[in-house]
């Protein structure tokens, strides 16, 4: 399971100093915000504006653009459900609806008790072994209620889901 | 005695299928056995119904075992397919199968086949003769045989490749940019992603012809967060080009330089429309951009730019190693060259089927996709993403061309079909359309912004039954207006898949249901 630094404003600045050198450095820096910490907390957002010479707007703005970007941590299992017409064309939304309920969290949440969060995606170009899903950062194809089942199982024990 | 070469896939599809499991199980096994063996991670064949697919180097050529789990492993180790033994999962020989047979691979020649980053094998089988020609025949000469070649652009809108280079070697400019849209966004497509994961170097080899044929000397690739192995592959293949002297300063002591670097999205799939990319690249919202001024004068940073497909880029060390003569001799009409069409969705085989243009759909699906793979009668097919229309039986003769769908109010958009069988919900289908325009939507323009809402409303009163007549005509002059009244083609192109459910199948809509139709 991904596991993630709690927020440091000196361990922020390193990563924003190993990436300002970029050309247009903004979505680099915030991807490794993400990566380091699980994701970017408002603190970040007037550093990296100090750093790159921007607004804090700009940099909120972009922030706030991007589906991938989160301003609250996420759950300790991140599931990711392909919710686009392949996948679709496979079932996906029956698989989608039996993950909500199986999971108990409705799609694009995370649970209350922050083990796992929900989300669609759109397309993972895994489209002729649809449906398809992201599980903690590992493909998963012909997704079926059984793989399901077991996501559920690893959200319940807060065990790591794969290898088995 | 000589040692076997096992072949293990490693590209998503594969790994989403449990290859990397199969490949520890195979060692385990080896081991067990006191067997010695090279097990290589190949990318992918684009046999996805196969996947993963293990092979054998034989006498008679790769022997193919698939879809293997990990729980038969044992059970092929015993039943000796090391020697090519005959076993249920047993395909024979990969290169006579006839999905793969029947293709024309010019672009997608090397995947599956090499090992994904190994210089060594990707020279072996062709690789970087493009850019040794390009070199000889100096930059202009190098523009001209890809105009010659007929390429256009491979990521849906079909612009002539060559035009475009040409345009971008005549802005006078400090600072030109190569730039790889490698957002492939639209569902039922794989093909930038299995270049990426299966043969990264031809990738590489193409935008460095592109850079030194144009004048540029940096490049980038946007690709997306969806493709995490596609973007380890490639940064791993762009530092190994860099140690062989192949990317960077002089490059084969020609006195050019080029070099380029992977970027990210963000989970943005307007992002794939390229001025947007641009603005993402910049480091800023992904906010789509008027024309003019065209990317080839003020593109990455206000800097002349070459914005291609990465099929097109792709595609460019093959037009150069053979001459662009010898790539646009296949293909029809305006259409030149091959296409890598890709099947998806409820499809029996689903993959990669490179193909020269003018393939009728009817026989993409039927034939060579195999009918759907729940066993129930095709409905329709939505060709060219989530932009594209939903093309009934009825228009199964349509060649793959991009002329022919245009007739038919169609795009092939990036060569993306997704098949549907007779249980799919066309109204549905034609929200969802709506809906994921108004979840994308970069909002700087109106009706996109507010037509794609106003669509998931208008279409919900349609299921209802909640004044049919009038709302169906809303949404049709809607419609209108997003196509012609939109910045760029996602909210210009949504009206495809809305209209052409509406057109096809209006029962689905609560219309009374359609006669047969008389034959034409």
């Amino acid at each position: 399971m991904a596991v993630f630094e709690d927020w440091s404003t000196e361990r922020a600045a390193q990563v924003i100093a190993e990436h300002r050198h970029l050309e247009g450095a903004t979505m680099p820096i915030l991807h490794a915000l993400q990566e380091t910490f699980g994701f970017v907390p408002d603190p970040a957002v007037p550093m990296i504006a100090e750093t790159l010479n921007l607004s804090r707007a700009e940099v909120y703005g972009v922030l706030t653009f991007y589906h991938d970007f989160r301003r609250e941590p996420p759950g300790r299992l991140v599931v990711k459900l392909c919710a686009a017409e392949a996948c679709q064309a496979m079932g996906g939304k029956a698989l989608a609806a039996y993950a909500e309920e199986k999971l108990g969290v409705d799609m694009g949440e995370t649970s209350t008790d922050g083990r796992v969060t929900l989300e669609p995606i759109y397309c993972l170009g895994l489209c002729a072994c649809a449906p398809s899903a992201l599980v903690d950062g590992r493909l998963v194809g012909r997704l079926d209620r059984e793989v399901i089942d077991d996501i559920a199982h690893c959200v319940a024990n807060g065990t790591s889901f794969g290898d088995a | 005695m000589k040692s076997h070469r096992i072949f293990v896939p490693n590209d998503a599809t594969a790994v989403a299928c449990g290859a990397d499991r199969v490949a520890r199980k195979l060692e385990a096994g080896l081991l067990a056995r006191g067997i010695t063996a090279d097990i290589v991670r190949n990318g992918s064949r684009g046999l996805f119904w196969l996947e993963p697919l293990v092979e054998i180097e034989t006498e008679l050529g790769r022997v193919g075992y698939g879809p293997v789990k990990p729980s038969d492993v044992d059970d092929l180790l015993h039943g000796g397919f090391l020697t090519g033994a005959d076993h249920p999962l047993c395909v024979g020989v990969v290169d006579e199968i006839p999905y793969l047979k029947r293709q024309t691979r010019l672009t997608f020649a090397r995947i599956g086949i090499i090992d994904p980053l190994s210089l060594t094998d990707y020279k072996a089988h062709g690789g970087y003769r493009g850019l040794e020609r390009a070199l000889t025949l100096g930059p202009a000469a190098t523009v001209e045989e890809v105009v010659d070649s007929g390429l256009r652009g491979r990521g849906g809108a079909g612009f002539p490749t060559g035009i475009k280079w040409r345009t971008v070697a005549a802005a006078p400019a400090d600072q030109r940019y190569i730039v790889c849209n490698a957002d492939e966004g639209d569902s039922g497509t794989f093909a930038d992603r299995l270049i990426m994961e299966a043969d990264p170097f031809c990738l590489i080899e193409g935008m460095t012809i592109a850079g030194l044929a144009v004048g540029a000397t940096r490049g980038y690739v946007y690709s997306r967060s969806e493709y995490p192995l596609a973007f380890v592959v490639m940064e791993k293949a762009i530092e190994k080009a860099r140690e062989a002297g192949l990317l960077g300063e002089n490059i084969l002591g020609s006195g050019l330089s080029f070099d380029m670097e992977m970027r990210m999205g963000a989970g943005a799939y307007v992002c794939g429309e390229e001025t947007a990319l641009l603005e993402s690249l910049e480091g800023k919202r992904g906010l789509v951009r008027a024309k003019p001024p065209l990317p080839a004068h003020k593109g990455l940073f206000q800097k002349p730019t070459v914005i291609n497909n990465l099929v097109s880029l792709a595609t460019i060390p093959v037009i150069l190693d053979k001459g662009g003569k010898y790539y646009r001799d296949f293909g029809m009409g305006r259409s030149r060259g091959t296409m890598p069409i890709q099947i998806a969705g409820n499809v029996k085989y689903g993959g990669l089927f490179e193909t020269a243009f003018g393939i009728p759909l009817g026989e993409l699906v039927n034939e060579i996709g195999g009918g759907t793979l729940s066993g129930r009668p095709v409905k329709a097919v939505q060709a060219g993403g989530p932009l594209g229309a939903y093309l009934p039986v009825s228009q199964f003769d349509t060649p793959f061309d991009y002329e022919a769908f245009a007739a038919r109010d169609a795009l092939i958009g990036h060569g993306g079909i997704v098949v549907f069988d007779d249980t799919a919900d066309m109204a549905g289908m034609a929200k969802f359309a709506m809906e994921f325009c108004a979840h994308e939507s970069c909002g700087k323009c109106t009706p996109c912004r507010i037509g794609s809402t106003r669509g998931v409303e208008t279409i919900d009163k349609v299921i209802a039954g909640e004044r049919r007549e009038a709302n169906l005509a809303i949404l049709t002059d809607l419609c209108h207006t997003m196509k012609l009244g939109s910045l760029c083609a996602l909210g210009g192109f949504t009206p495809y898949p809305v209209m052409s459910a509406l057109t096809h199948f209006p029962e689905d809509f609560g219309a009374a249901p359609k006669l047969p139709a008389a034959a034409e």
